[in-house]
């Protein structure tokens, strides 16, 4: 038989090349020394590995690391407890007060973040919560939580509504129902949130960039636009430190790349 | 059964209190701050009327913004629909390479779009490897993002490129839901395979086709990170979007009220195409049964 694939294998080659060519070249970059002026191209016969410690040395880049591990792992937290609490009796009880409620919170979705930059710097240096841990946490909270709320009570719609009677007539209140009976079954759809918020989170620049204003609390993103905003600042370091930067989500992509589309599809359709 | 629900109302109470907090709060006050002359950090300021809407229409650089920030929106959606739908097809059917080819295709998804822009700065730079190529080719070297027309292309082209892993996703989810007894059912009337593409596969992925065009189209409008990295808005302000614009002209220009009466145009204009969107796409789905 003739394999009527064959010609998907080279067009296939061509794209993922097209796709991995600006890590390649920033790799190349990151291995040569400033005096090396031959094509990004290119690798060098000998890398030059003093880019990556002179990256780590100066630009605060371990402390960035370490903010933004706690600012997304906080705020993904907070979003699946916060997200899965309100679906539930959003998803169960569809009174007028709630259709009412899930309006607003369609509506919420509606608001670009973007356009509310302003204000919400403004309330944040009201607050005092400019460059503080609580204050871009909140922020990503609140602009991550419609989309939760929406994927929880979408799921919890389909879980069967008999195991709450039956949890009840064995003396739950709806609080230990919602912990032992619905909790353990929205696993597979908290897999989505957390992949969701966490990507988000993790590469978020732009409110980083308003609500983060002091050096040691500088996040991945605003640590390599330093790096590469700097005048006469090496290009050559700045690559290096880009790609530490991008090193550990792509290493927990590809390990649970599976799950990672999985999620992508479900926050898209909602 | 309903008034133990209505204990469990409670439960929404926290989230409810950051949407009121931190989205219906500052959406009042911005369209406050946007009648005032405040410049973002002094006690003192005046309202000034609809002297910062009057200027959105006569400003130079809120035209060009404007007009940008719908080519960033519309160009990527158009060529990531294109481009995801030709990847989802060829990596719709089994062959060896294809799960590693899907993986790699939705690599970049996973960057931030910061550092994506700030890594392509090595391709579009003067010395940088696509001048490499066109003087390969005999070509002179092209100023990628000196000239504004091109530094527009090549932000959509990057834009495109880094999150065409989505659309190819939802594409590729859709072309699974279609059932292979269509095609069997086709290829029996005798339908080739381009009568089965036009009249199977394309009206069957209009669901998908939503979904990509709203999250693209969105998502670009809203396009920030990728022009901050490459251009900063530049040359002059040629480049700018509206959400860039509005973070220059409060940091920069220090003119908060300004800054946010653009953020009430962005604002209407998402609202705008969102709702657009969903008028011309309701109820045009086929059912086949």
């Amino acid at each position: 038989m003739k394999k009527k694939w064959l010609w998907k294998v080279p067009l296939s080659l061509f794209i993922c090349f097209v796709q991995l060519v600006p890590i390649y070249i920033t790799l190349t970059v990151s291995l040569k020394p400033q005096t090396d002026m031959s094509s990004t191209w290119t690798l060098p016969e000998q890398p030059y590995w003093n880019n990556f410690a002179t990256a780590i040395e100066a630009g605060g880049l371990l402390r960035a690391f370490l903010n933004t591990i706690v600012i997304t792992a906080v705020a993904s937290f907070l979003v699946i407890i916060l997200g899965a609490m309100a679906a539930y009796p959003l998803a169960r009880n569809p009174s007028r007060l709630n259709r009412g409620v899930k309006t607003f919170i369609l509506s919420i979705m509606m608001v670009p973040a973007s356009s509310l930059l302003v204000p919400l710097y403004v309330l944040l240096v009201k607050l005092h919560a400019v460059s503080t841990y609580w204050g871009i946490i909140a922020v990503h909270v609140t602009f991550n939580l419609p989309l939760a709320i929406f994927m929880y009570s979408n799921f919890i719609m389909t879980i069967p509504q008999e195991l709450d009677e039956a949890a009840l007539i064995d003396g739950c209140s709806v609080y230990s129902i919602f912990r032992r009976i619905i909790l353990p079954l929205i696993k597979p759809i908290t897999v989505s949130v957390l992949i969701l918020t966490s990507v988000t989170v993790w590469n978020d620049y732009q409110y980083s960039l308003y609500f983060l204003q002091k050096p040691a609390m500088k996040v991945l993103t605003l640590s390599i636009a330093a790096f590469f905003g700097q005048s006469g600042a090496d290009p050559h370091v700045a690559a290096a430190a880009a790609l530490m930067a991008i090193l550990p989500m792509m290493i927990v992509y590809l390990c649970l790349q599976k799950y990672f589309m999985k999620g992508m599809v479900e926050g898209a359709i909602k | 059964m309903h008034s133990l629900y209505r204990k469990a109302n409670i439960m929404y109470i926290p989230a409810l209190i950051l949407f009121v907090v931190f989205v219906v709060y500052p959406f009042f006050s911005d369209i406050r701050i946007a009648f005032t002359n405040w410049n973002g950090f002094s006690q003192h300021f005046k309202y000034v009327g609809f002297l910062n809407f009057k200027r959105l229409f006569t400003d130079d650089n809120i035209r060009t913004s404007f007009i940008n920030t719908l080519l960033y929106g519309f160009g990527s959606t158009i060529f990531q629909q294109i481009l995801g739908l030709a990847f989802a097809l060829l990596l719709n059917e089994p062959f060896p390479g294809r799960t590693i080819a899907r993986t790699v295709i939705y690599l970049p998804v996973m960057i931030s779009a910061v550092i994506m822009g700030y890594m392509w700065i090595y391709l579009v730079e003067y010395n940088g490897a696509l001048n490499d190529i066109v003087t390969l080719f005999g070509g002179g070297k092209v100023l990628w993002l000196s000239d504004a027309h091109l530094a527009v292309a090549v932000i959509i082209a990057i834009n495109t490129l880094q999150f065409v892993g989505i659309s190819m996703i939802i594409y590729l989810a859709g072309l699974q839901g279609i059932p292979n007894m269509y095609y069997e059912a086709a290829s029996i009337e005798g339908a080739g395979t381009w009568i089965c593409f036009r009249k199977i596969t394309i009206p069957l992925l209009y669901p998908s086709f939503v979904t990509s065009v709203t999250v693209n189209l969105i998502g670009g409008l809203k396009l920030f990170d990728i022009i901050r990295a490459l251009t900063g808005g530049g040359p002059g302000y040629t480049t700018h979007s509206l959400a860039t614009l509005i973070h220059s002209s409060y940091f920069a220009s220090q003119n908060a009220g300004y800054a946010a009466a653009i953020g009430v145009l962005l604002f209407v204009i998402i609202l705008f195409f969102t709702i657009l969107l969903q008028l011309v796409f309701k109820g045009k789905e086929v059912q086949y049964t």
